[in-house]
């Protein structure tokens, strides 16, 4: 009987808010709110992670990198599992993702999911100078997660991370 | 597991499949940038929800069918998606009806999936109905803008509502399958789906000065497998690797 030293499930957390977001390397998978829960089951370590948007590339790579950090902390035996209920949203991002997309030129999502039809009504505030004369130029960005707008005070395009 | 489950399972992921392989034909070539990123955004939304669809649908049979050999290997007459979304895309504003009259479709259906008798169907729908109002709001937004544009745009967008109208009506028939579902409790009516879809159409097109079409004869079959010639060619070129190559890795 080997006796694995295991870490404590919230040094699992710090170490997952290393792991970057493919596609948004300055926020963290954990500022996403993609990992659900860490927990020790025998000898394994179950991650349990809920993808973003259906087909969103990124989830494969999400996964790949989460073994990867782990593996570095000397964590072999890790499985993860996929969570689809309750849905991804926005509403997980936590306050330090939110502030570290806006200062990396995205704007975060404008308010909480609460009436998905008026999803893209409210004025949304540029990420460089502030303000509130911005306008919707397409719905989707570079990736499914972003709308891309404009700013008609500064003149600078900038995506917008939609509230999901 | 029902026989008409899967058949269920495989008309969701087929709408979805064939829908994000026909936007993707817009790769490279939409009418502006922002628009191709935006088709193929969609196209990969849906992507990601035909595996899901799938993937439950193989687990389901049994019979050791993963995402791959649903997508891959099988022909026209077992494709279960509605005519409507196999149909070509033609000009920019005969994609944006056909997207316009689809999710107009399947985001109630897929909030009334929400609620599914079966836990797993209701979840994949939860998931994808968030993705989908994106979808809505995008075609419509497009919808009104071409409608309510130039005079050509005006135009050319009747045409293009007027011409895809007769693909729309086997969304609302029942079938065997269908009532089964139903009377399970886990997929709504679909004829219950009709008076909500009709409402938003008038609605839309009233803001996009539109007439909607009258009465008309409604093709249908694509649910049962009976499609137009149009999906064969579709099949043809997204198949062709795996008809060639079987079992071909990335």
């Amino acid at each position: 009987m080997v006796t694995i030293a295991r870490a404590e499930a919230a040094e699992v957390w710090r170490w997952l808010e290393e792991v970057p977001d493919p596609e948004i390397p300055v926020i963290s998978v954990v500022d996403l709110g993609i990992v659900r829960d860490v927990h020790w089951a025998g000898d394994d370590l179950v991650v349990t992670i809920t993808p973003t948007y259906s087909g969103c590339p990124a989830t494969e790579v999400i996964a790949q990198d989460i073994r990867a950090a782990l593996a570095a902390r000397g964590l072999e035996r890790v499985r993860l599992e996929t969570k689809l209920s309750p849905a991804w949203t926005t509403d997980w991002l936590s306050d330090a993702g939110r502030a570290k997309l806006s200062g990396y030129g995205i704007a975060p999502p404008a308010h909480k999911v609460v009436d998905a039809s008026r999803i893209m009504k409210p004025a949304i505030a540029c990420p460089r100078c502030g303000s509130a004369r911005t306008a919707k130029l397409a719905g989707f960005g570079s990736t499914p997660c972003k709308a891309l707008y404009r700013c008609d005070e500064c003149r600078e395009p900038f995506d917008y991370f939609k509230p999901h | 597991m029902s026989a008409a489950q899967l058949e269920l399972l495989l008309r969701l992921g087929d709408n979805a499949l064939v829908l994000a392989q026909r936007l993707s034909e817009w790769c490279g070539k939409g009418p502006v940038l922002e628009e191709d990123l935006a088709t193929t955004n969609t196209a990969l939304d849906l992507i990601g929800q035909a595996r899901l669809w799938f993937g439950y649908a193989g687990e389901l049979e049994g019979k050791g069918r993963d995402e791959d050999a649903l997508a891959y290997r099988r022909d026209a007459h077992q494709f279960r998606n509605v005519l409507l979304v196999e149909q070509p895309n033609g000009h920019y504003g005969d994609t944006i009806a056909r997207q316009f009259y689809f999710d107009a479709f399947h985001l109630p259906l897929l909030r009334a999936l929400s609620a599914s008798s079966n836990a797993r169907i209701a979840e994949i729908a939860a998931k994808s109905a968030k993705e989908a109002a994106y979808h809505l709001e995008r075609s419509t937004d497009w919808v009104i803008r071409l409608g309510d544009g130039t005079e050509e745009s005006h135009r050319r967008m009747q045409q293009s509502v007027d011409d895809l109208w007769m693909y729309t009506g086997e969304f609302f028939d029942a079938d065997a399958v269908d009532r089964e579902m139903t009377a399970a409790g886990i997929a709504p009516d679909p004829a219950a789906l009709r008076e909500p879809w009709l409402a938003m159409v008038r609605k839309v097109f009233a803001e996009a000065t539109l007439a909607v079409p009258g009465e008309a004869w409604m093709q249908r079959g694509g649910k049962q497998g009976v499609h137009t010639e149009q999906l064969g060619f579709l099949l043809a070129e997204m198949q062709y690797l795996q008809r060639a190559y079987p079992d071909a890795k990335w």
